[in-house]
């Protein structure tokens, strides 16, 4: 089947067999490898991208599903060399050890401070609920999350600790 | 001219340079490896647990579009690679060609264009199997009339693998003798999985031209796995390559050499061509290195004042179908000698033995340096029970029992030597940073109300850094590790290490050591890993040994490079050697602190102006064989409120004190304690391999085998105490599993403290609602409640 998919805001068209499922559309005939595969079914979050804004898990949904709609994926959070507040603040408060789960980690916690301008810890660790991380045992996570919607809402700023 | 920028060495929150490119999906992970001509490979694995294979036809499999190749067990016994050598000098099947000895078993593969048809073609293939009795636990796996599991192995009549033990039986039967109380405990360390999120894989590239073999792999430890891979197939040691790339998450589950990694690399020697096999979640889960599964039987011995007089030990070990434990080769089961824990206990013995059954072998350390987790959960989990049975407060026994500041170095009845310590001091901030008198006032009123609250403690001492070479091997290999380093004519360096991050940040915290010894800021130390034709030798990443053995190397290999550069700044400065002085990158003249060199000055100098007779360059290599293993030690305090009415527990407050010695990037620290505190809330709480009577795994993906979410995870508030090692060069420790091997018995104990007053005494880990629930239902039916 042939689709077009407005990928990180530039229109992507493949050929694809119906079964192909939307992470692999990602990560193949794509090629953006920032999209990680951890459990095949829905658990952990690695795979998830943004479709139209709204946090899915790539590898439960075919390609085809894409057909006429916008992914953001991880490689679409900057732009060029300016990072999302995102990802500054990922970096700034030690939110990634080994950076499997982080894009969808950080999608999740870009769309929420979309929606929330200032989320409650509590309301974070709802957002990012359906994504596991082995290693930091999400406090940072949690703290670099309400880093970016603060450096975002100009209300402070994800690099507001010392650098060293 | 003097460096004004302060140098951001050891003690510094460098920001780590491995976040730029995983910010931004720039990581390279295995699957993210694509070679041309690339092949897929799938495995058909055994839905069985124990059974014969009377015929596998794969004729159809073989025919289907877009297949390459489908390989058998029978295929592999023709170049001899049936069957391949485990970590513990024990043999594993590669593909199963007599029988089928595990659910999830590797039987055949096929290689395929693409990994869609290679996964169809999966079920093409037609395999015959007649059933035999499946063996689910160790107990059954000793009875006389069990089933042999392992009939390959020439004349092996029972499922025996081992015995084992350390201490003295004779001295603890002494001290048994005149102990006032003995508590006992029996409880099972159930069978867990490390589950990096990354789940295992590689691409095998094999050049038919060149016979040159190169394997992405997703490896701990590339060096000890090329090693093995040589013995294995037999390939000279040269002509193979492992890379491990950026590795996402390992805790031991990656440090094994697993069937496909072998069969891969067959396959692309076979058909010249690169092999990619990246395994599912479930086949991560129920085919690789597990963790844990040991049955324990604890006693300890006091006097009536608490006074501990002795500890014997007998432990039950599944091994699954293979042994296959990763560990070194001496101790057969892994540190667990280390049992005493932070006591002056002066009599001790354990024996264990191993036994096969019918689930997957390969008890890998999972976030632990070789079964000191199963160590450590069990003295701690006896401390609390004694001083129940004594009526005294657990902090106090501890504090009456632990091994004084003054007694260090101390031997330990199992023969280790501990390097430093001060429990106490953990203890007491712990408890003052917890607030534990208030919490013990607030317990006694929340009981009052009917309410179960529960405070645990675990004052853990780890063992990790293996280690001396004389002890500690693994196939004979010393556990030791090299760092080569050089410093370019720019004054900038490259750091090349044998071992691997997985997420630990050794790209930065590796470099702040340098920064440290030579006074070059660490974003100008790049460092490398992960690629054995480009890294010193050396075995690679867990059990917490990067810092204790790699970082000493790493620490090492920089005092070499500045001896030279000391010499070098001398022939610039117009001084004998002895007349320098070396502080923070800056070299100057003892009397004449204005007449300086700076080490990029001195750099510049080693290619440009070196003294006559002097060999050009600056760059050195060091291999370290460390004189003793390192000792950290901490103690976590856990408050939980447990429903009776639906055996949920809630953690409230989790506070931990670790000391790993000196920190070389207190943030990176903090993290690695994060991340161990949320797997022993797992470990503890939830996460669960285990087997019906037919052998089925139950945990086979991440809707049963539960992981921690940040819903359920506590807050943690973390302090330190700081008691360096005497021996290592900067006086670290390793932090990275102190933290999984110290909170699982803090957890335990707070719930079993809350459920006290109902008469429970234990609840085998996880400790999940059901279990929870159970144990009160029976404590309540004993005590004529219910």
């Amino acid at each position: 089947m042939e689709i077009t998919v407005n990928v990180n805001g530039t229109e992507r068209t493949a050929d694809v067999e119906p079964r192909t499922l939307l992470v692999h559309l990602i990560r193949e005939t794509f090629g953006l490898t920032g999209t990680h595969i951890g459990c095949d079914t829905t658990s952990c979050g690695a795979c998830t991208v943004l479709l139209d804004g709204v946090p899915v898990k790539s590898c439960t949904l075919f390609g085809v599903q894409a057909d006429g709609r916008s992914i953001t994926t991880v490689e679409g959070l900057g732009t060029g060399a300016e990072l999302h507040p995102i990802q500054a603040a990922f970096k700034e408060h030690h939110g990634l050890q080994c950076g499997y789960c982080t894009p969808g980690m950080m999608l999740v916690g870009a769309a929420l401070i979309e929606e929330n301008p200032a989320p409650s810890e509590e309301e974070v660790r709802f957002a990012i609920s359906g994504n596991i991380c082995r290693c930091t045992g999400y406090m940072n996570i949690v703290k670099a999350i309400q880093a970016a919607a603060a450096a975002k809402a100009g209300t402070g700023s994800p690099a507001a600790e010392p650098a060293a | 001219m003097a460096q004004t920028e302060e140098i951001r060495g050891i003690g510094h929150r460098v920001r780590r340079v491995e976040d730029d490119r995983f910010i931004r999906g720039k990581g390279t992970y295995v699957d993210d490896v694509k070679l041309p001509g690339m092949l897929h490979m799938a495995i058909l694995r055994s839905p069985y647990a124990h059974a014969v294979i009377k015929g596998i036809d794969t004729s159809l499999a073989q025919a289907h579009p877009g297949v390459v190749a489908v390989v058998t067990g029978e295929l592999l016994a023709q170049h001899n690679l049936a069957w391949m050598p485990t970590l513990s000098y024990d043999t594993q099947a590669v593909l199963a060609t007599d029988k089928v000895r595990f659910q999830g078993q590797e039987v055949a593969a096929v290689i395929a264009e693409d990994p869609y048809i290679a996964k169809d073609a999966l079920e093409l293939i037609d395999v015959d199997y007649d059933r035999l009795e499946p063996i689910v636990t160790p107990q059954r796996a000793l009875e006389p009339d069990a089933p042999v599991i392992r009939t390959d192995k020439e004349g092996k009549t029972d499922n025996h693998i081992y015995d084992w033990e350390t201490g003295d039986a004779e001295a603890t039967d002494r001290a048994f003798a005149e102990a006032d109380v003995i508590v006992s405990l029996d409880t099972h360390y159930p069978r867990c999985h490390p589950a990096p999120l990354e789940t295992c894989g590689c691409v095998a590239d094999v050049n038919p031209a060149t016979g040159q073999a190169t394997i992405w792999m997703t490896s701990q430890a590339p060096h000890a796995i090329r090693t093995v891979f040589a013995l294995v197939a037999g390939l000279p040691e040269e002509k193979i390559r492992i890379i491990s790339p950026d590795i996402g998450g390992g805790f031991g589950n990656k440090v094994p050499v697993y069937p496909g990694y072998v069969v891969a690399t067959a396959a692309s020697l076979l058909l010249g061509r690169p092999v990619k096999w990246i395994e599912d979640r479930t086949e991560n889960l129920i085919s690789t290195g597990f963790a844990r599964d040991f049955h324990m039987h604890g006693e300890l011995a006091l006097r009536s004042d608490g006074t501990m007089l002795g500890l014997r030990v007998s432990l039950l070990a599944d091994e699954g179908a293979f042994h296959a434990d990763a560990q070194p080769s001496k101790f057969k089961v892994g540190l667990f000698g280390i049992v005493s824990g932070s006591y002056d206990l002066p009599a001790v013995h354990v024996k264990a033995t191993g036994a096969y059954t019918n689930k997957a072998p390969g008890g890998v350390a999972y976030r632990c340096s070789f079964r000191v987790t199963e160590a450590s959960f069990l003295i701690e989990r006896l401390v609390q029970n004694a001083a129940y049975e004594l009526g005294m407060d657990p902090a106090e026994l501890r504090r009456k029992n632990f091994i004084k500041p003054e007694q260090f170095p101390y031997r330990s009845a199992t023969g280790f030597v501990y390097d430093s310590g001060n429990y106490e001091g953990a203890l007491n901030l712990a408890l003052e940073k917890i607030g534990y008198l208030d919490l013990r006032r607030e317990q006694e009123e929340a009981r009052a109300q009917g309410k179960l609250y529960g405070i645990g403690l675990a004052s853990f001492t780890e063992v990790v850094g293996a280690g001396p070479h004389k002890q500690y091997d693994i196939l004979g290999l010393a556990m030791n590790d090299g760092a080569e380093l050089r410093v370019h004519p720019t004054g900038t360096a490259i750091l090349k290490l044998s071992v691997q991050t997985q997420g630990q940040g050794h790209e930065t915290t590796f470099a702040q050591i340098v920064a440290e010894e030579l006074g070059i800021q660490p974003e100008h130390v790049k460092v490398m890993h992960g690629d054995t034709d480009n890294t010193p030798y050396g075995l690679g990443t867990y059990a917490s040994r990067s810092t204790p053995v790699s970082g000493a190397a790493t620490a090492m290999v920089a005092r070499r490079v500045r001896e030279k550069a000391t010499r070098i700044a001398a022939h610039l400065l117009e001084v004998a050697e002895e007349d320098v002085e070396f502080h923070r990158g800056v070299f100057s003249v003892k009397g004449a602190p204005d007449r300086t060199k700076t080490i990029q000055e001195v750099a510049l100098a080693a290619y440009t102006n070196f003294p006559d007779g002097m060999e050009p360059g600056l760059e050195a290599v060091y291999y370290y064989d460390p004189p003793n293993l390192t000792f950290p030690f901490g103690t976590y305090a856990v408050a939980v409120e447990v429903d009776e009415e639906t055996g949920e527990w809630k953690v409230r407050r989790v506070v931990a004190v670790d000391d790993c010695g000196v920190r070389i990037n207190p943030m990176i620290v903090e993290g690695q304690i994060h991340g161990g505190l949320t797997e022993g809330f797992g470990i503890a709480a939830m996460e669960l391999i285990t087997f019906d009577e037919e052998g089925n795994c139950i945990g086979a993906n991440f809707t049963d085998y539960l992981l921690p979410t940040a819903w359920e995870t506590p807050r943690f508030e973390l302090y330190e105490t700081v008691t360096p090692s005497p021996h290592h060069p900067i006086g670290a420790k390793g932090v990275g599993e102190s933290a999984t091997v110290g909170s699982p018995a803090a957890y335990v104990n707070a719930v079993i403290d809350a459920l006290r007053p109902l008469g429970v005494k234990n609840i085998d880990m996880p400790l999940t609602p059901a279990r929870v629930w159970e144990a009160i239902q029976a404590a309540k039916a004993a005590s004529g409640a219910a």
